[in-house]
């Protein structure tokens, strides 16, 4: 009778602690979205601010962290994706590559606001670039040069190893093996984690708010300066000058975050079934 | 794949083997896994243009042996053969030879399915494409045939688009097949081919590998005998004796001889059912 009891306490337990998480999610999401949505429309999306930068719309603001994020995303790739190559391929399984790979993680996990000062004192200042799309993005990419890089690590080493024998059977070189079957095996899952750390990109404050500036400015070319979502979001709410608009940055925010995330699912699950 | 007890030699004997020029040779060879010894003083012959079957309980060596003609072997670290394999007379652990070359003339597959994750057509034009064909006529023609050869062209010729894992785990391994003869190898080697797909799949397999074996020399290895006795006109039987030790060759004989008056008492054992 007495475990039938502990059973019950065991999944009361369980049961609660799930709920909360989930619980804290729709909070949260309810909170923005009840707050923001009286603000959301095509004028707000779609115009400059106006009076002392709080009033009006966002635009400007999308388009720079928008920019930015592509620009990081333009660098990281490639050499996130030939490190991961090496990592998973070529290099002798050892001492060196454990360091890498530590390197890699420990990089992960550095503030990110040590980042953005790292990035101030390098690109803004002792390289001359200025506040600019330029210098965040070069900042932004060592915050996501690591994550995507054992992101795509992970993924090569999860094509499956008769993958490979199947290339190399029909007399396929290495560099043909890892071009033409290992890297498309691994495709969908490397694209999963580069629009996952796009979304996280898209997020990043602490790193912006060093490099990029605070201006209003549509940003054209890379040397310009601007003002990302983030950075108008925290300006609006902590003077205290416009909460609703606030509120409507942030729920705007947030659904660019949860479409990256979810075209990152779905790409993952649509492949899953070929 | 389990089937119901059947007499071991099939009711209708192929054709005597032709006891045609060796197109392999192994002498003393001599296989490890870092310090494990995997398989002493093989010495035995691969005829042409036949099929030869190596049999034998698990971890007797003989899928260690066949990665052996292709130096497949050569992409395990740590591995290291002694001995001599030739092709045609020629050594092919000798210095200067490219495996990458050798592989293209020893094709292979392998007990899993292993299609890639693309489509039918470019999974059999992979290998065309790896060296150096791109005219689309030519692949075309290298497609149809290959897939016809491997008896799979009249259930794909209508979605050769679809993806290659789309199919079913039968059909995949015809694809493999088809990719294979796809780069027109002169050696066919089977690990195990037909260990993980359904009974029509294995019968079409069965089938063409009497048609293949014509132009193309074939070794198969399978843990079902029946199998062998059907397939094949050379039979090797491979057995470690004690675990952990070196695994030998007991007994290379025509496979009617094999099954029916085999010279080698462990032979007999094992083909009657007694162990493995």
């Amino acid at each position: 009778m007495s475990k039938r009891i502990a059973n019950q306490i065991a999944l009361a337990l369980l049961w609660t602690s799930a709920l909360t998480t989930v619980a804290v999610l729709f909070a949260v999401i309810l909170y923005v979205v009840v707050n923001g949505i009286g603000q959301l429309s095509l004028g707000f999306i779609f115009t400059w601010p106006r009076g002392v930068n709080a009033e009006g719309g966002v635009w400007p603001t999308i388009v720079s962290t928008l920019y930015v994020t592509a620009l990081a995303m333009v660098i990281v790739t490639p050499i996130a994706i030939l490190a991961a190559v090496y990592l998973a391929e070529y290099a002798v399984q050892g001492r060196l590559v454990s360091i890498i790979r530590c390197a890699a993680d420990t990089l992960a996990s550095v503030p990110s606001i040590v980042m953005g000062l790292f990035g101030l004192a390098l690109f803004v200042e002792a390289a001359h670039i200025g506040f600019s799309m330029l210098s965040a993005a070069l900042a932004l990419t060592f915050l996501m040069l690591p994550i995507v890089m054992r992101t795509t690590e992970e993924a090569i080493r999860a094509v499956p190893k008769y993958i490979r024998w199947g290339s190399y059977g029909l007399g396929a070189t290495k560099w043909q093996t890892v071009r033409r079957t290992v890297l498309p095996a691994a495709m969908p899952r490397i694209l999963t984690g580069l629009i996952l750390a796009t979304g996280r990109a898209v997020g990043e404050t602490a790193v912006v708010i060093y490099t990029m500036g605070q201006a209003i400015n549509m940003p054209v070319s890379p040397l310009d300066s601007g003002r990302p979502m983030t950075v108008h979001l925290y300006l609006l709410a902590m003077e205290g000058i416009n909460l609703p608009a606030a509120y409507g940055t942030a729920l705007l925010l947030m659904i660019m975050i949860l479409g990256f995330n979810l075209s990152a699912r779905y790409l993952l699950r649509r492949t899953r079934k070929v | 794949m389990t089937r119901m007890p059947a007499p071991i030699v099939s009711p209708t004997p192929a054709a005597p083997a032709p006891d045609g020029p060796d197109k392999i040779t192994v002498k003393g060879l001599e296989f490890y896994y870092g310090d494990f010894h995997a398989l002493t003083d093989v010495t035995v012959p691969i005829k042409s243009t036949a099929v030869t079957a190596f049999i034998g309980p698990s971890g007797c060596g003989k899928s260690t042996f066949i990665r052996c003609f292709n130096r497949m072997n050569d992409l395990i670290p740590g591995t290291r053969l002694e001995g001599k394999v030739t092709l045609d007379g020629q050594d092919i652990y000798a210095p200067g030879v490219d495996p990458v070359d050798l592989r293209r003339r020893v094709g292979m597959i392998f007990q899993q399915p292993n299609p890639f994750p693309m489509s039918i057509y470019d999974n059999v034009a992979f290998g065309p494409r790896l060296h150096g064909i791109t005219k689309k006529s030519e692949l075309d023609d290298l497609v149809r045939d290959s897939l016809d050869r491997a008896n799979l062209w009249k259930e794909v010729k209508d979605i050769l688009g679809r993806g290659g894992l789309t199919l079913s785990g039968g059909q995949q391994q015809r694809l493999c097949i088809a990719r294979v003869l796809a780069v027109q190898p002169e050696v066919l080697l089977m690990d195990e081919p037909c260990s993980a797909i359904d009974p029509t799949s294995v019968q079409k397999i069965e089938d063409l590998m009497a048609v293949l074996k014509e132009s193309i020399t074939i070794i198969i290895v399978t843990h079902n005998m029946q199998q062998a006795a059907r397939v094949s006109d050379f039979t090797a039987f491979f057995l470690q004796e004690v675990a952990g030790e070196a695994a030998v060759l007991v007994e290379y004989d025509r496979t009617t001889n094999v099954f029916t008056s085999p010279r080698d008492k462990r032979t007999e054992d094992y083909i009657t059912g007694r162990f493995g």
